[in-house]
């Protein structure tokens, strides 16, 4: 009993110096965001701000047309995740229920595929683009990220944990193969598709590398790349950066505290990142 | 509409399922499909429903060879025997399922399902997942979710395995009830040899994967085609004495005992397998009896009572009287009509009776 009342307490103040090692950057930026700008980089470090200025955000706001920049992470992460679920409910259900020649080979290739860093894509997924005439537009940032070998990985081993009676009972009960997949397998995959769609939307919304090299226009910039405004000539004005920044993490905070359950049920289920 | 199979056949990789199955079902026909675990009669089923497709055979619904047809486009209905409900949707909302795939109004559908699932004893719990449900309400589901669109072929793999024996026995009124007012053609598997004499018009035994006997229910009981036959059918199971032939004609000797049966002159192999169901069995005096041995167990099952009777060093079950009475310990008769003892070939375990004819078409014919 008391090694483990002993041990639970270390546990606890384990993960509570985790939290806050983890919070604290979190901390620092709304803090910055609301800092008059000589309190920026005073030493010793001011945490709480003599004067809260809350103007930082509406001035931040002026710095760029950030409502454009909004508008088009928005399309860019709803069209880009909606058109990943589309493609993965089917190459899973491909991978997982159809028998055709070579399934398996080329389910290898497609995992194989994974243990190449996307660094060294970059390049070659550029050069295609560019082939293909659509640098600098939405298909651009849109059309290379509506698949992920990883989702359909995923689906496809929940795909397989659902009996196979299941599919006689409905084709008994009358239902194609594609309505047996939309009306069956993909509502019981429901956990693993809110898995598949938050990792999404979180990688797509915070995407940077990828939306600077293939836009230039700044009616196509998304939120990330549009905080680089706040680098000039004359330097980083960090507290409007922090607060533009504050402002662009808000929407992904509020969805990690709604879906938390989900996705730590995600990441836990496969034991990879995603 | 009448369903004709034509030596079907499924292979697996190493195992032969279903070995050249003919048979014809008639419109409206109610047929049990008996055997052991693993013969086949799951594999039989998935075949008509059209979820496998055979190895080689046909199979028609009436004129139609449906053979290549899928198993959406064949309307059927099928409880399979570990249910398979959509565990995401409620109890409703399964037994609507195929009405909504058939585009059956919303409204309609609801009342259909509503009507069936209270039909099934379920009405008061449509709103609940099947999760949530015991095994004997999962079935009922099942069983609702087959009949509610109405199905040409309705198709049973073990449907009342889990139900309590009253329960059991209400439902399988219930379904011979809706088979006939509806007039479906229904394929019943069961294990349970009671509940597939007393339900249908016609039992089809399968041993293996093969059909051994494919007949009315009292003939399988009466007419065995074969000791597996015999064996299997009736509770408690059938007695089984070897015989030698002795010199005098027409006399048989029971092998490990020396008791001298008489039996038909009409049998000339050296040695045979005779079958006695214990129901047949009577006690009686030393002159009129077949057997004589001493009681060495006795019991009471349900009316009657059972004894095991030791013959040298076999044992008979028997049926008796209850009225008469006997206790362990005594020396008995037993005696059995001549037209109630079976004779099987010790090679294959044919029927030995002369005069009747137990090939599957002559049996069609029969009871045709
Ligand atoms: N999908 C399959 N792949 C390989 N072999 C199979 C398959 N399905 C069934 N079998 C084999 O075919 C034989 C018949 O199986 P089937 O399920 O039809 O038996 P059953 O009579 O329904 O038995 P039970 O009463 O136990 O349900 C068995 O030997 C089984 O192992
Ligand atoms: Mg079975």
């Amino acid at each position: 009993m008391v090694r483990s009342a002993l041990s639970r307490t270390t546990v606890y103040i384990l993960l509570s110096l985790g939290a806050v090692l983890m919070l604290l950057p979190f901390v620092w930026m709304i803090s910055t965001s609301l800092k008059a700008p000589n309190e920026v980089m005073a030493m010793p470090p001011v945490w709480v701000p003599t004067e809260w200025k809350f103007e930082n955000f509406t001035e931040a706001m002026k710095v760029a047309p950030f409502d454009r920049y909004f508008i088009n992470s928005v399309i860019v992460t709803l069209v880009s995740t909606i058109g990943e679920l589309l493609t993965t409910i089917l190459a899973a259900y491909a991978f997982s229920r159809l028998n055709f020649y070579g399934r398996d080979i080329v389910f290898a290739i497609l995992l194989g595929t994974m243990m190449v860093p996307s660094e060294v894509l970059l390049i070659p997924n550029f050069v295609t683009l560019s082939n293909l005439g659509w640098v600098d537009t939405y298909s651009a940032l849109i059309v290379p990220w509506t698949a992920s070998v990883f989702a359909i990985f995923l689906l496809r081993q929940y795909f397989l944990g659902i009996p196979k009676e299941l599919s006689f009972a409905a084709k008994v009960d009358g239902c194609s193969e594609f309505k047996f997949l939309w009306y069956v397998m993909a509502p019981l995959a429901k956990p693993a598709l809110i898995t598949v769609a938050l990792l999404k939307v979180i990688n797509s919304w915070n995407a940077f590398l990828w939306p600077i090299i293939v836009t230039n226009s700044q009616e196509l910039r998304t939120l990330p790349v549009g905080l680089s405004a706040f680098t000039t000539e004359a330097g980083i004005k960090y507290e409007l950066l922090m607060a533009a920044s504050s402002m662009v993490i808000f929407p992904m905070l509020i969805l990690f505290f709604i879906m938390q359950k989900y996705i730590v049920a995600g990441v836990a289920r496969t034991g990879l990142k995603g | 509409m009448d369903v004709r199979i034509e030596n079907v056949t499924m292979e697996f990789q190493n195992t032969v399922a279903v070995n050249s199955l003919s048979t014809t079902i008639r419109n409206g026909e109610m047929v049990s499909l008996l055997g052991p675990s693993g013969c086949g009669k799951s594999t039989t089923l998935m075949l008509l429903a059209g979820l496998y497709k055979p190895t080689c055979g046909n199979i028609y619904f009436g004129e139609k060879n449906v053979t290549n047809i899928d198993a959406e486009k064949r309307e059927i209905g099928m409880v399979f025997q570990n249910y398979a409900l959509y565990p995401h949707l409620s109890v409703l909302k399964n037994i609507m399922f195929p009405l909504r795939m058939q585009k059956v109004p919303k409204r309609e559908a609801k009342d259909r399902a509503m009507e069936m699932a209270r039909l099934v004893q379920i009405g008061h719990l449509v709103d609940r997942k099947p999760g949530q449900l015991s095994g004997g309400q999962q079935q009922r589901v099942a069983i609702a979710r087959a009949l509610v669109k109405k199905p040409n072929l309705l198709l049973l793999d073990e449907p009342l395995s889990n139900l309590d024996a009253r329960l059991r026995l209400e439902m399988r009124e219930e379904i011979r009830r809706i088979q006939q007012e509806v007039g479906i053609t229904a394929i019943f598997v069961t294990h349970d040899q009671e509940e597939a004499l007393s339900i249908s018009d016609r039992v089809m035994l399968m041993k293996d994967g093969v059909l051994q006997q494919d007949s009315i229910p009292q003939e399988m009981y009466r007419k065995p085609i074969n000791s597996f036959a015999a064996a299997f059918i009736g509770n408690p199971p059938i007695n089984f004495l070897l015989a030698r032939k002795t010199e005098q004609a027409g006399n048989y000797e029971l092998v490990n005992s020396s008791q001298i049966i008489k039996l038909p002159g009409y049998l000339n192999q050296q040695k045979i397998q005779i079958g006695l169901r214990p129901e047949n069995l009577f006690l009686t005096d030393k002159d009129n009896a077949l057997l004589t041995g001493e009681v060495i167990h006795l019991e009471t099952i349900g009316r009657d009572t059972l004894i095991r009777v030791q013959i040298e060093d076999v044992t008979i079950r028997a049926l008796i009287d209850p009225s008469i009475p006997i206790n362990v310990g005594d020396q008995c008769h037993l005696g059995i009509e001549q037209d109630h003892v079976h004779y099987f070939d010790t090679e294959n375990g044919s029927n030995l009776e002369r005069g009747n004819s137990y090939d599957g078409q002559a049996n069609m014919e029969q009871y045709a």
